[in-house]
């Protein structure tokens, strides 16, 4: 671990008091859990309070998830107490965690998609008919109550869950928590792949919830949904609690600088705009089901935003121009040559590369080290007649990981064993280093922490200084305007607008992408 | 942001304690290999001569060769339980030749040609079609096999010339036979192509995240496809090597010689789920295995009990590590 | 997912009419009741194996050990039934599924307790099992005039006109399909076939129901222990060797997806089904029994082709247009 040069102080607020004060359904004390070579919690402490949400704040690998699992009785803390109700348990499972009323709901909304919506909500508590077999009718019945209760009867409880929409899964997923009555409800970064309104729906089944009474543990990265709905926070850094309160108490800065120990204002980089003439041009891409008639142009040193909510179709566009996936027509232009990309290494040669969005899945390639994993797009380079030759493949390393301010004990260093920001570090690397003329970023700083993403940032800047040209996807408003030329907008599939970015507001592009006349 | 430190250099690698070098796969697998190797001399007085020794080395030199090659496969994260069906198929085109009347150069051709053209054939419906190796496997081991049985029926082709007999018979140099040369040669070879080439490195990334592996560039179906052809190449080469050991044809030669292939390549080390393995780890497997064969043979053990102590063998060496890593996490 | 694994299952059924009517229309003799009765009664162990492999092969695992359980159960049996003909049938097949249920869960808890992948777990203890055999017997054999008349008549019985071997199968497939359809272990044994990460937070001990099924596949391998030894009456080390495979094709055949998740009761038996069909049909219309191997394994290449046909993703859909569609 790197040695942390702000030690943790605790800042506590006064204990609330007063008779309308409830005492906590679920406290944890003094929890410690480590991993070979990792500590990922130290001494910490969280209350949940019954009918109140709590903001669990904290940069990413601040360990949340870890206390999250503690919870859900899929981790054993090492020390540490977890009460429940007064009483002290322990949940050596993730039955035990269900059997206490503990439920989470994931970022990635863990159901079965192949399973019906009834049979999603009463998994491992179907009702029983006489002979120990499942009641179906029961069950579906229940389903439908349930739903009914969360004023969602709008979703059949017959329905597979694949044919849901997200959102609705969610719905699904609180009403699994509703129907085994639990009584602490986790929500760990809940609206990540949610669209504007699908949020406020959310929002809508969490006020529900607090009026049942339930004790909301919600997790986010996204401080306006933590000031719309959380009541407390707690907020954790590197393991270690390092403040707690009530949310109205609290001004941003001040979470900020307990998040990171330090003061962060995030200004995104300066730059001289020096745009050249086009270089990739694209004009009457088309998918069969993904997206159609998709042209624009980008231009040397320029950094084109698209934006657009989620599932809009802007991974597709950009997965089809690398040659992940095939096009239906349309022609992609490169330097005045028509390239026709039949698979990610047709592109990478061309000059073009895709850094993908889902950094464990498409990026990092987990159990080979850090030089290995950046060495991999240019082992053309990097070896000669198909011999490896490492001191190439560490320098090549070397050279881009320190650019980006790794942070890593050595080169050799399995990339599983690193934070996600770091990894992400990795993923840009390993494209960078085979020196694109054209480089798309999907999501270039989702889920990372504050610290890294400004590195990301920093470097975007340095790379279209350098003349290279930049296509950023990003669903971060913020993002999209610090740092864009220009911004297209995408909608269903298809280019809702391009701007150029002088003087663009947040407002214009959210409508745009949600297809809102103004 | 002046709190954040400049960028460090980061060094290439760490040096690693001794005890990682003591624990390490192969380590124990050498531990393991001296130790029967012991037994043997102490439990028989035939053991440490050096024809006997020679005659160990058959016991593992034509699965080995398959090993090397399936070993990279299952790195891949693909299986090939054909290769067994590919021996007794490339052997039945032989005898057909020799019926017809070819010369050895001819059958060597044959039997190495139809080892490709099955591993192709495998490698083309994995890939092209994208089908689960395991049961893309299981069917072509029946279709390989089957159709040496529509040939052969009940029948054995015999009849191989004498010059043939030298691929599985002859001696290069004293007690060194042929086919252990070429046991050493082909793991030379395998072991720069998987730790020293750009190739074996693609292997690797495929074999630990195939999804990221497209993206960076690796043509992760074209390599999957070499690896295939490569384990039918072997299979075929395996092939001269038995029937001409054994002179003649039967479509049940082999059989069950895929099991036994990957039980070596699993003892030695290489992950089942793909993504890790070394060559050194398969060379050490085959000796084992090949020590406990013969030693059990030069004590009348039968076969079929000697395959006990494999499967045992197996089980107990894969799981021991995890024991000890429990045992010493104090769980 | 079930109207369409309902169409696969339709299509397999389809496939086995039309493969008895072309039979049929040469020999009209193999589409006659009896010999239909005839087909169903020689196919009965595979089915009864095939649901054994499947619920394993449902939780993403495989288990190779099967048949070598198989010979060895059946060899205790045989030895049992030689060396004391008094124990009644009833018993010997509770014993046999006692020691086919211990040696599954010895699989069962490697897998679970050690971690060990299946597939490697079960290759050794498929070498094992079967050396065991030759351990317990000293090589030799059990046969027919060691065998007490109870012991090969018992399966031979029949009831209502159909063999009791028959009944067996069906009270095995009934069993099953009440399991798979109707209780909690069902839904945990697809639930984790199809998302063993979410079925943890859903509360499933995943290994635990491992453990489970590979104890299923052990009685399983334990009673057709019982029923091939009684059938083919002889016991020996060489019995169903190599069959693990043959089990194995016949899930694959009946659609069962080897990554897991995907299956029914009802296309394990049909794969078994159209294997048998193969193998009663090639005598009868006059090709040699050597093409049954080859026929089998290009029936699996097929049947895997086409089940990937199916299942292929397609691409999201997000244009309207293409929604509409």
């Amino acid at each position: 671990m790197l040695d942390n040069p702000h030690p943790a102080q605790i800042v506590r607020d006064p204990p609330p008091k007063g008779s309308g004060e409830t005492a906590p359904r679920l406290t944890l004390s003094g929890i410690s859990k480590s991993f070979p070579g990792v500590r990922a919690l130290h001494n910490v402490s969280l209350s949940l309070y019954p009918g109140q949400v709590t903001a669990l704040i904290g940069e990413n690998g601040a360990g949340k998830s870890t206390l999250v699992k503690i919870m859900t009785g899929i981790y054993q803390p090492d020390e540490g107490a977890i009460t429940i109700d007064g009483q002290t348990v322990t949940l050596p499972s993730a039955h035990a965690a269900f059997g206490h009323g503990v439920t989470a709901i994931h970022q990635e909304t863990v159901l079965f998609d192949d399973l019906t919506v009834a049979e999603n909500i009463f998994l491992g508590h179907a009702p029983r008919t006489r002979f120990g077999t499942i009641d179906w009718r029961t069950m579906r019945k229940n389903a439908r109550e349930v739903l009914d209760t969360m004023h969602a009867g709008h979703i059949d409880a017959d329905v597979r869950l694949k044919d849901l929409g997200i959102a609705n899964k969610h719905l699904v997923a609180v009403a699994r928590a509703m129907s085994i009555d639990a009584r602490i409800v986790i929500m760990d970064e809940p609206t990540a792949a949610l669209s504007m309104k699908e949020i406020e729906e959310l929002f809508l089944l969490i006020e529900f919830l607090k009026s049942e009474g339930k004790a909301i543990l919600f997790i986010s990265h996204k401080f306006d949904e933590i000031y719309r709905i959380a009541d407390r926070y707690t907020v954790f850094r590197d393991g270690e609690m390092v403040g707690e309160g009530l949310i109205k108490d609290a001004g941003q800065s001040q979470i900020v600088r307990m998040m990171v120990g330090r003061s962060v204002d995030h200004i995104f980089p300066q730059r001289k705009a020096e745009i050249g003439a086009p270089v990739l041009s694209v004009s009457g891409l088309s998918h069969p089901t993904e997206f159609n008639d998709i042209g624009f142009e980008l231009h040397k040193g320029e950094i084109l935003g698209f934006y657009g909510l989620v599932g809009a179709g802007r991974s597709e566009v950009m997965q089809a121009i690398s040659g992940i996936t095939r096009t239906s027509g349309g022609t992609i232009t490169l330097d005045g040559k028509v390239i026709v990309p039949k698979s990610a290494a047709d592109s990478i040669e061309a000059g073009i590369v895709y850094v993908p969005e889902e950094r464990g899945k498409q990026g990092v390639v987990i159990g080979l080290p850090i030089f290995q994993n950046v060495s991999l797009p240019s082992l053309k380079r990097t070896s000669k007649s198909g011999l490896l030759r490492l001191a190439e493949e560490f320098s090549l390393a070397r050279s881009y990981t320190e650019r980006l301010d790794l942070r890593a004990s050595s080169l050799s260093q399995d990339v599983g064993t690193l934070s996600g920001g770091n990894q992400q570090k990795i993923v840009i690397a390993k494209w960078l280093a085979t020196a694109p003329k054209v480089i798309i970023l999907d999501e270039p700083t989702k889920g990372i922490d504050i610290g890294s993403k400004a590195a990301v940032h920093g470097f975007m800047a340095e790379l279209v200084a350098q003349g290279l040209s930049v296509i950023m996807v990003s669903s971060e408003l913020p993002e999209i305007l610090g740092m864009s030329d220009r911004v297209v907008v995408m909608r269903e599939g298809l280019i809702a607008a391009v701007y150029d970015n002088k003087g663009l507001d947040a407002e214009t592009l959210v409508r745009t992408a949600a297809g809102i006349a103004a | 942001m002046t709190d954040i430190p400049a960028p460090r250099r980061i060094p290439d690698r760490l040096d690693k304690p001794l005890s990682s070098a003591i624990f390490s796969w192969e380590a124990l697998l050498v531990v393991v290999a001296i130790a029967i190797f012991a037994i043997n001399s102490f439990a028989s007085p035939y053991f440490l001569d050096p024809y006997s020794l020679s005659d160990l080395t058959f016991n593992f030199t034509e699965k080995g060769l398959i090993a090397f090659a399936m070993a990279l496969l299952i790195i891949s994260g693909e299986i090939d339980l054909s290769v067994a069906a590919i021996i007794a198929l490339a052997s039945t085109m032989m005898g057909m030749a020799v019926q017809a009347g070819a010369g050895t150069p001819v059958l060597v051709l044959i039997g190495i040609v139809v080892g490709l053209g099955c591993g192709a054939f495998n490698g083309l419906l994995v890939t092209r079609l994208g089908l689960p190796s395991i049961v893309v496997t299981i069917g072509t081991m029946s279709l390989f096999r089957g159709t040496a049985f529509i040939i052969l029926g009940d029948q054995a082709y015999k009849g191989y010339p004498e010059s043939f007999a030298f691929f599985g018979q002859g001696y290069v140099w004293w007690v060194v036979s042929f086919e252990l040369v070429l046991f050493l040669v082909a793991a030379v070879v395998y072991w720069f192509l998987l730790h020293r080439t750009s190739f074996g490195r693609r292997v690797f990334a495929i074999g630990n995240n195939p999804v990221a592996a497209q993206f960076s560039g690796v043509r992760v179906g074209r390599i999957k496809f070499i690896l295939f052809c490569l384990t039918g190449l072997m299979s075929g080469i395996a092939s001269v090597l038995i029937t001409s050991r054994l002179g003649s044809t039967r479509p049940s030669i082999a059989q069950g010689y895929e099991l036994e292939v990957i039980t070596m390549v699993v003892l030695g080390g290489v992950s089942i789920l793909g993504g890790a393995g070394s060559i050194v780890g398969v060379v050490l497997a085959a000796f084992i295995m090949g020590l406990v064969t013969f030693g059990l043979g030069l004590l009348n053990v039968p076969g079929i009990v000697m395959s006990i102590f494999i499967g045992l063998l197996l089980i107990i060496v894969i799981a021991l590590p995890i024991v000890w890593r429990r045992l010493r996490g104090g769980r | 997912m079930k109207a369409f694994l309902k169409h696969r299952e339709i299509w397999l059924l389809a496939a086995i009419v039309v493969l008895i009517g072309l039979i049929s229309t040469r020999f009209p003799a193999f589409a006659d009741p009896g010999n239909l009765r005839q087909v169903f009664n020689d196919t009965s162990i595979l089915m009864i194996l095939a649901l054994g492999q499947m619920v394993i092969i449902l939780t993403r695992s495989i288990d190779l050990s099967m048949a070598s359980n198989l010979c060895f159960t059946g060899m205790v049996v045989a030895m049992l039934n030689a060396a004391h003909p008094a124990i009644p049938i009833p018993l010997l097949i509770v014993i046999a599924l006692a020691v086919g249920l211990v040696l599954g869960a010895i699989n069962g808890l490697l897998v679970w307790r050690l971690n060990i992948p299946s597939i490697v777990v079960t290759l050794g203890t498929l070498t094992i099992y079967r050396g065991a055999t030759f351990v317990l017997s000293g090589g030799a054999w059990v046969n027919a005039d060691k065998m007490s008349p109870e012991f090969i008549g018992f399966q031979r019985a029949a009831f209502l006109g159909i063999p009791v071997l028959s009944w067996i199968a069906i009270l095995v497939i009934g069993l099953f399909f009440v399991v798979m359809t109707r209780t909690a272990l069902g839904r945990s044994i697809y639930a984790i076939g199809v998302n063993p990460t979410a079925s943890v937070y859903a509360g499933i001990d995943v290994g635990r129901t491992k453990f489970l099924v590979f104890c299923i596949s052990g009685m399983i391998g334990g009673l057709c222990g019982y029923l091939w030894i009684s059938r083919y009456v002889i016991a020996s080390v060489e019995v169903a060797n190599g069959y693990e495979l043959n089990i194995i094709a016949a899930c694959v055949i009946g659609g069962i997806s080897i990554a897991g998740g995907i299956g029914s009761v009802g296309g394990a038996v049909l794969g078994a089904l159209f294997l048998g069909i193969i193998s009663n049909a090639l005598p009868v219309i006059n090709i040699s029994p050597f093409w049954q191997m080859a026929i089998s394994g290009s029936a699996i290449i097929l049947a895997v082709v086409l089940n990937a046909r199916g299942e292929r993703q397609q691409g999201r859909i997000i244009l309207r247009k293409a929604e509409a569609a």
